[in-house]
């Protein structure tokens, strides 16, 4: 017997294939000839294709945003808490479209894919991918699905500025743009955490210059390191403090270096647990993509140029102890649209966990981002409600 | 809709860009933006009314206005409004300015602490004045700087700015012909447009 999912759950999902032969041109110069999307969509695409909400994801997400693969799952996707129905992205509501990026390493073409000219996996020589590509290539996913305009583009982190690029290169493809927790351009601090994460993978040697793929091993110590390091900025110090503060493991102190506060074990299961589950070559990748990205650089460095032709409306959110997407970066874009004369709201959440706020169901938070929801649905034709139980109504 | 709101409504051109400094629940601005086809946004910092501003669709920016408004350009906005709010400022000329730095044109309305049964209060009581229209005591008032009408218009002398229109109402928003013999006196909200 099946197990039973709770109410506002989309239940159990299967994630689905797609194949793109068009040739998409890079950003870096470089050409896919052809690719594969792998996606999850819940809730059912209406008539006109007016009620699709694409959700984009961060450097370590993929398409699992919402559900379960399986009954002997024991978490569901990583925006389980924001997506499904009644929830804010009402799936009774919304068609919901995830996907994995192109560089991923959860079924999307990436450097472990095989690369159809050599017949060998990608590994370093798969190209380095922007968030325009990315955006480029959710397009096609559009075009697939015969959406001529979302109702919303979500996304939180490297999520949100997918969001924003998109209402930059596509202004007339989305009704609303959701940008939380995210930045219209790293700051110095930011790329130098990247770059150690970086260091940390490629000096592995077990890394064989990115063709560990071959040669059997994966380099694990790099990435647990990296994942470490990227854990630590995502939480806010406060945060950790509450979490561990200075809580030993055991009763004493030991005095040798085996793990014995309880951060340093957490911070250890974390990079160890990352470090099986995600590709060392996409983690080098999407930090790049987060890098590199900065959409006011063709515009004299204005972020209001850079937005002066979008046409969607925007509800920006930021949390009060995120350091690493700080809400000073997060008024920036709020600033640069109401200078260029925008549609947009702003909400600044008070929370204790830093960035990683953005995906826990903090009260307030999602009280916001439901209100302005309501909003979508309201500026969204033609919506037709599936009251379905959890779980029954994936179109996938 | 509040009295006063239908007021400031008149004051505003149909399709003008404003700005409301203090939105509360948005009322305001869903009104203009209806009604008027204004596009604009509301600074406001009470979650509450964020969250009623959103469902309402009412553009809304969670901003503490003490902290400035040095992102906005000048004169980028053909209206900036404040409702009942410029008492609760931390420095209520130095926002003005900043409205007039924005703004074409402000619509400020705040409370007259001249108003005769303000003065009473004190005169006799020898208390600070609690009512119903100003419910706190003194130490735990969000209503840090209260004026007159005089101490406000003063304010316009001394600063430059010009009073384009003022009208003064009583706490119902309500105009009288009694209330325009002696305003200091007997208005206790009065509504400015101010320029320079």
């Amino acid at each position: 017997m099946s197990r039973e999912y709770p109410q506002d759950s989309v239940g159990l999902v299967q994630p689905q294939v797609l194949h793109f032969d068009q040739p998409l041109e890079l950003v870096c110069g470089q050409t896919l000839n052809s690719y594969t999307l792998i996606i999850e969509t819940y809730g059912t695409l209406n008539k006109d294709g007016s009620n699709a909400v694409l959700i984009c994801h961060a450097l370590s997400g993929n398409h699992h945003v919402a559900g379960y693969h399986s009954d002997d799952d024991k978490k569901p996707g990583w925006w389980d808490s924001a997506v499904g129905p009644g929830k804010a992205i009402d799936t009774n509501k919304f068609f919901v479209v995830c996907l994995n990026n192109l560089g991923g390493c959860h079924g999307s073409t990436g450097p472990a894919s095989i690369n159809p000219e050599t017949d060998k996996p990608y590994g370093p020589d798969f190209p380095i991918v922007t968030v325009r590509d990315w955006v480029n290539s959710q397009v096609r996913l559009a075009d697939h699905f015969g959406i001529q305009q979302w109702a919303a583009i979500v996304g939180g982190s490297l999520g949100g500025m997918q969001a924003l690029q998109w209402s930059i290169d596509f202004p007339e493809r989305l009704r609303h743009c959701l940008v939380i927790a995210s930045a219209p351009k790293l700051s110095a601090q930011n790329i130098a955490f990247n770059e150690v994460a970086r260091q940390a993978i490629s000096r592995d040697i077990e890394f064989h210059d990115g063709h560990y793929y071959g040669e059997n091993t994966v380099p694990r110590t790099g990435l647990m390191l990296a994942r470490m390091l990227g854990h630590i900025t995502y939480l806010s110090a406060d945060g950790m403090g509450e979490k561990f503060g200075r809580e030993l493991r055991s009763d004493n102190i030991s005095f040798d270096f085996t793990p014995q506060f309880e951060v340093e074990s957490y911070l250890r299961y974390q990079g160890k647990r990352f470090s099986t589950a995600f590709d060392a070559n996409t983690y080098l990748l999407m930090t790049k993509a987060l890098d590199y990205y900065d959409p006011a650089a063709e515009y004299d460095n204005s972020l209001s140029s850079a937005v002066a032709q979008t046409q969607c409306k925007f509800f920006v959110a930021s949390f009060t102890t995120d350091w690493r997407f700080s809400p000073e970066r997060s008024r920036e874009i709020v600033d640069a649209l109401v200078d260029a004369g925008k549609q947009v709201s702003y909400a600044e959440i008070d929370a204790h966990h830093g960035h990683d706020a953005f995906l826990i169901p903090i009260p307030r938070y999602m009280e916001v981002f439901s209100a302005y929801m309501k909003q979508v649905e309201a500026d969204t034709p033609a919506i037709e409600s599936h009251d379905t139980v959890g779980g029954t109504d994936n179109a996938c | 809709m509040r009295a006063d709101l239908e007021i400031i409504e008149e004051w505003v051109r149909p399709g003008s860009r404003v700005l409301d400094l203090g939105c509360g629940d948005g009322e305001l601005l869903a009104h203009l933006m209806k009604q008027k086809q204004v596009s604009g946004y509301g600074l406001e910092i009470d979650h509450d009314n964020i969250t009623l501003c959103l469902e309402k669709g009412v553009p809304v920016i969670e901003k503490n206005i003490d902290d400035g408004l040095v992102s906005i350009r000048n004169h980028s906005f053909d209206t900036v409004i404040m409702t009942q709010a410029l008492q609760v400022m931390e420095r209520p000329d130095q926002i003005i300015d900043e409205m007039l730095r924005i703004g074409k044109e402000c619509i400020v309305t705040f409370p007259n602490f001249g108003h005769w049964r303000a003065r009473g209060y004190l005169a006799f009581r020898g208390k600070m004045p609690v009512s119903k229209f100003l419910p706190y005591t003194w130490y735990n008032t969000p209503n840090i700087h209260f004026c007159t009408f005089k101490d406000f218009e003063r304010l316009c002398v001394e600063r430059n700015i010009y009073i384009q229109e003022r009208t003064v109402v009583d706490h119902s928003h309500r105009d009288h012909w009694w209330i325009r013999l002696w305003p200091n006196m007997l208005g206790e909200i009065a509504i400015y447009r101010i320029t320079r």
